[in-house]
């Protein structure tokens, strides 16, 4: 490729950057504008800064503790959607077994299922079961929900690993299980990365059914916690914008360090060993 | 380190969840409470506490967006609390659906102790239902610099107005709730006297026409929402606004104002009057609190000295008569206003039919606003409140509509039998003679692998899928369910009701959805391949900047951009018509018409999506190797042949599936419908997903119509599905 001719994609990359953060830019003068309303001028930048809108949002007495439940619920889907994913996407991609079909498909069609019927059920079984007001019976729903989209990924990067590597380490002895957790896991970290962090991003952002099915509010998690502060006829904008900030800033930290693997990790499928 | 870790968390989760309960007596009080409101109640609330050791008290705040799913979860299941506090309007919907209790009052007060019409408002089939503490209604800010005298009439507001300033009121024109006001004023109720919606009276038209009036001499501005409101008054652009006690939070420090009640339209001789939202105390089903403790709380926050804190800190009316005559309270002039305002009020009608009005009149409203005929958007209001509540003259005779009557589930339960018998016949043979068991058995390891992930599939979200799809084989009117067999099928694809080119038909919506999803997807991959192919340049410089600068839709929660997205697009005060008019473009109502509503809501979806298709595309572009492109460039292919013939059949494999999720994700995305165009014009924009949340929640809360049309929409994307991986053939997971 030839270095002098880049100016060209510069000028296409760089408008088109600056309209995918102007909206951003929106939520960022709220937040730091104390009474500044909606979006209804052009210019995104603020005339002003002052970090009232955070400080209040910090020295709410229940934040730490509803950051605390946030990591807790975010890590707890985690490390289970990764763990009950991986051993799934191991399966489909590396076995022949009756009904290997009937479930690929199966997984997929629950990203179909429509939401709107399923709470209701959803919180009888949770209050049958007893895992109601538990930030682990929460943790439960989100990491199930993002389950058919890691194994999707995984299977898909799983697939792009020769098996030459696994045959080696059966003639040497080696089990099904070690393969997996020796060999597999290790080549796979940036799947695996991306598949964590799309874990987290579904339990860290979700504020219906933690809003739903916590009983105090020393349970709720951030994001039930800012909802608060929209109202039925009025909406504190200036907080809800600060708030939305602080939820959002983990998530891109986490997608900046790992902007590296979010590309290697999502090759699925492309390329089959 | 993860998996010395797992066990640790697991560990910590589960000591959480199990915190010992001291086992006293307490009593839990949920509300929605915000802001000064809610430290009111909570100061009321704590010393109560204090005085009573006895008890323990629990206080909720549960934001309002999940408030009613709440409550309408937890006190069927007693898990609810022992008292909360809600506005009047579900009363009649609540007790009927034995959600309630009938009221304590505290002894200390009589039913008269309390305004006489928030007493009427939570009285329902001649039994109060609930304690009121406060009131609430809209009422006349005035901007006293602009305007220094208040105005003797409503037309005489306007002239003031508008000789001071281009715009002379501003309110939320397009909510029939603060339309309510100029409806009273015409002489127009919602509900007629026997409790049955009357939307198509000549009185109601005649408001309508009368604000299309108003909007079209641009002296009130069209499309508000509260967020333009309360701007306009702040930067001092408009004089007077009709707005809720919610605004005085909002209002800068530097804006001379005063409130008072509305005025009377001349045209009619009549005030205007607004509807007044009482909030009241009610007592859940279920709820086990001694009646001694629960009527004394209850006294605490409803009698006196609660109302007078939460008059003073939570800037609320009471609904106590002799707490408005309290010093406090009737020497503050914003107070004494809305308390005025209040009792030349209207109460919100509490009867279940009027939940079945806000969405076709509020829809009748923005049509006639947009310059449709007032009397056919009436009409088609009230055809489309008929088909949920079945005709007057039906109703009148106390039958129930049509679509509720039973049938017998016999058949049903036959035919299903029989089909259950023949596939479990069909499966034995052919797993014999497959052998499946015999392959099963042999690949047992491959089912441990699977085995936790599925069973918690299973639990959490099949069992509810079938359970809520069985749902749609019922009706549910009024608290109860029918067994109606596949009558909410047939309705639905048969489209009984609405005609083809209606918005509220399957079809219409169907096709609405197809094109929604079609364009969205289109666009996505089309950008994110664009932009991927762009910065795939390993020579690029600053690569890694646009990396993660063009990935930031992604990482924000989508129900704050959206929102921002919706401001960008307003009419007069959004930053896109400011882009246009740079370029000359005149103003765009972006909400009015189908075509400019469909494109805002595309371009927040698109803006939102594009981001993931890029990654995904970067990932495979990764993957690819380069020396069949060279091998091409040496050959003498073009760019374009060598993107086409080369790069794209390689990109194939990797796209489809990320495709098909982005449609399946885009069929059902129910947040930008939601926040954004929320279906204006006349609820053409709407998709099918935000369609059956409707059925569920707005309208007359249809479960099983709502069930059957998820459904339907589960169905559709099956066979999608299906369709595309055989016209692929490829494997889709």
């Amino acid at each position: 490729m030839n270095r002098r001719s880049t100016w060209w994609k510069h000028a296409i990359l760089v408008p088109l950057t600056v309209a995918t953060l102007y909206p951003v830019l929106w939520v960022v003068k709220m937040a730091v504008t104390p009474g500044e309303e909606f979006g209804l001028s052009a210019n995104p930048f603020p005339t002003t800064v002052s970090l009232v809108n955070f400080e209040t949002l910090l020295s709410e007495p229940l934040f730490w503790r509803q950051l605390l439940n946030s990591i807790i619920v975010a890590g707890i889907t985690t490390v289970l959607g990764v763990a009950l994913a991986c051993s799934a996407a191991y399966a489909f991609s590396r076995f022949e077994f009756p009904g290997r079909e009937a479930s690929m498909n199966g997984l997929l069609v629950t990203q179909m299922f429509p939401g709107v019927i399923m709470a209701i059920p959803l919180y009888i079984l949770l209050d049958v079961t007893g895992l109601l007001n538990s930030l682990s019976g929460l943790a439960l729903c989100y990491a199930t929900t993002s389950i058919p989209f890691c194994v999707w990924m995984l299977k898909g990067y799983f697939d792009t690993i020769p098996t030459e590597l696994e045959q080696a380490a059966v003639i040497d002895g080696a089990s099904q299980w070690t393969i997996f957790t020796k060999i597999i896991l290790p080549l796979s970290r940036p799947a695996v990365a991306v598949t964590a962090l799309f874990s987290f991003m579904t339990a860290w952002n979700e504020f219906i059914l933690a809003a739903t099915f916590m009983s105090k509010e020393e349970a709720f998690t951030l994001p039930v916690a800012l909802q608060a502060y929209v109202g039925d006829r009025s909406t504190d904008w200036g907080l809800f914008a600060a708030g939305a900030i602080l939820v959002s800033l983990p998530v891109m930290a986490l997608f900046f360090l790992l902007q590296k693997q979010l590309v290697e990790g999502l090759t699925a499928g492309s390329v089959k060993g | 380190m993860l998996r010395r870790s797992l066990p640790l968390l697991l560990l910590f989760a589960l000591l959480l969840s199990c915190a010992p309960e001291v086992e006293e007596p307490t009593i839990t009080l949920w509300h929605s409470y915000r802001g000064g409101e809610r430290e009111a109640l909570e100061a009321v609330a704590n010393q109560w506490d204090a005085e009573h050791p006895e008890v323990a008290l629990e206080l909720l705040a549960v934001p309002s967006k999940a408030y009613k799913s709440r409550l309408q979860s937890a006190i069927p299941r007693g898990n609810g609390p022992d008292l909360f506090i809600e506005a009047h309007e579900l009363t009649g919907e609540w007790s009927g659906s034995g959600l309630l209790m009938p009221a304590l009052l505290p002894s200390a007060h009589r039913q008269d102790a309390f305004a006489s019409a928030s007493i009427d408002a939570l009285t329902f089939d001649d039994e109060l239902w609930g304690v009121p503490i406060a009131v609430k209604s809209v009422a006349l800010f005035q901007n006293r610099t602009m305007v220094a005298e208040a105005p003797p009439s409503f037309e005489a507001m306007l002239d003031a107005g508008r000789a001071v300033s281009d715009v002379a009121l501003a309110y939320e024109t397009g909510e029939f709730y603060f339309h309510a006001a100029l409806m009273h004023a015409f002489g127009a109720e919602a509900l007629g006297s026997d409790g049955y919606p009357t939307i198509d009276t000549p009185e109601l038209i005649a408001s309508w026409a009368f604000v299309r009036e108003l909007t079209a001499s641009g002296a009130v501005p069209p499309e508000s929402d509260g967020a333009t409101v309360s701007t306009l008054f702040n930067e001092g652009k408009v004089p007077f606004v009709i707005n809720g006690p919610w605004l005085l939070g909002e209002i800068r420090d530097s804006i001379d104002y005063t409130v008072a009640p509305l005025p009377m339209l001349e045209r009619t001789g009549e005030r205007l009057q607004p509807y007044l939202t009482v909030e009241a105390l009610f007592r859940a089903a279920h709820s086990d609190a001694s009646t001694d403790s629960v009527m004394s709380l209850v006294g605490a926050i409803a009698g006196l000295d609660g109302s007078v804190v939460r008059a003073g800190t939570g800037r609320q009316i009471p609904a106590l008569t002799i707490a408005r005559e309290h010093p406090e309270i009737a020497a503050d002039p914003v107070l004494a206003a809305f308390a005025a305002q209040a009792d030349s009020a209207v109460a919100m009608p509490n009867r279940p039919e009027m939940s079945t009005v806000w969405e076709p009149a509020a829809r009748g409203l923005r049509g006639a606003l947009r310059g449709k005929d007032p009397a056919e958007m009436a009409t088609r209001a009230q055809r489309e409140i008929e088909s949920f509540l079945g005709s007057r003259e039906d109703r009148a005779k106390d039958s129930k509509p049509a679509h509720v009557a039973p049938v017998s589930p016999t058949p049903y339960v036959a035919a299903t039998s029989l089909l259950l018998l023949f596939m479990a016949a069909w499966g034995i043979k052919t797993s014999r003679e497959r052998q499946v068991v015999a392959r099963a058995r042999d690949s047992w390891r491959s089912y441990v692998y699977l085995a936790p992930a599925f069973v918690g599939m299973m639990a959490v979200v099949f069992i509810p899928f079938v359970v809520g799809a069985g749902v749609s084989l019922f009706a549910h009117y009024e608290g109860e369910f029918t067994f109606v067999g596949l009558r909410n099928f047939v309705r639905i694809l048969t489209s009984d009701t609405y005609a083809l080119t209606d918005p509220m038909n399957f079809w219409f919506t169907l096709v609405v959805t197809v094109l929604w999803t079609a364009t969205n997807v289109a666009l996505h991959v089309g950008i994110g391949l664009g932009l991927a192919l762009l910065l795939r340049d390993p020579w690029m410089k600053m690569k890694g900047v646009y990396r993660v600068l063009l990935i930031v839709p992604w990482a924000v929660p989508n129900y704050i951009t959206a929102l921002i997205w919706k401001g960008m697009f307003n009419e007069q005060f959004g930053a896109i018509n400011g882009v246009l008019g740079l370029a000359g473009v005149e103003p765009v109502a972006w909400f009015s018409q189908f075509a400019t509503s469909f494109a805002a809501n595309l371009c927040t979806n698109t803006w939102l999506g594009f981001p993931f298709m890029m990654v995904v595309t970067l990932g495979a572009l990764q993957a690819i190797p380069r020396d069949l492109e060279e091998a091409a460039e040496v050959d003498g292919a073009g760019a374009w042949t060598r993107f086409r013939h080369v790069t794209l059949p390689l990109l194939k494999p990797a796209l489809m599936p990320a495709v098909i999720l982005g449609s399946v994700w885009t069929f059902n995305m129910f947040n930008v419908i939601y926040l954004v165009s929320a279906g204006d014009p006349d609820g053409g924009t709407e998709i099918l997903i935000s369609e059956a949340y409707k059925w569920a929640f707005t309208r007359q809360a249809q479960y099983g119509y709502a069930s059957a049309y998820a459904l339907l929409v589960f169905g559709i994307l099956v066979l999608y599905t299906l369709v595309t991986k055989k016209v692929t053939g490829g494997e889709v997971t």
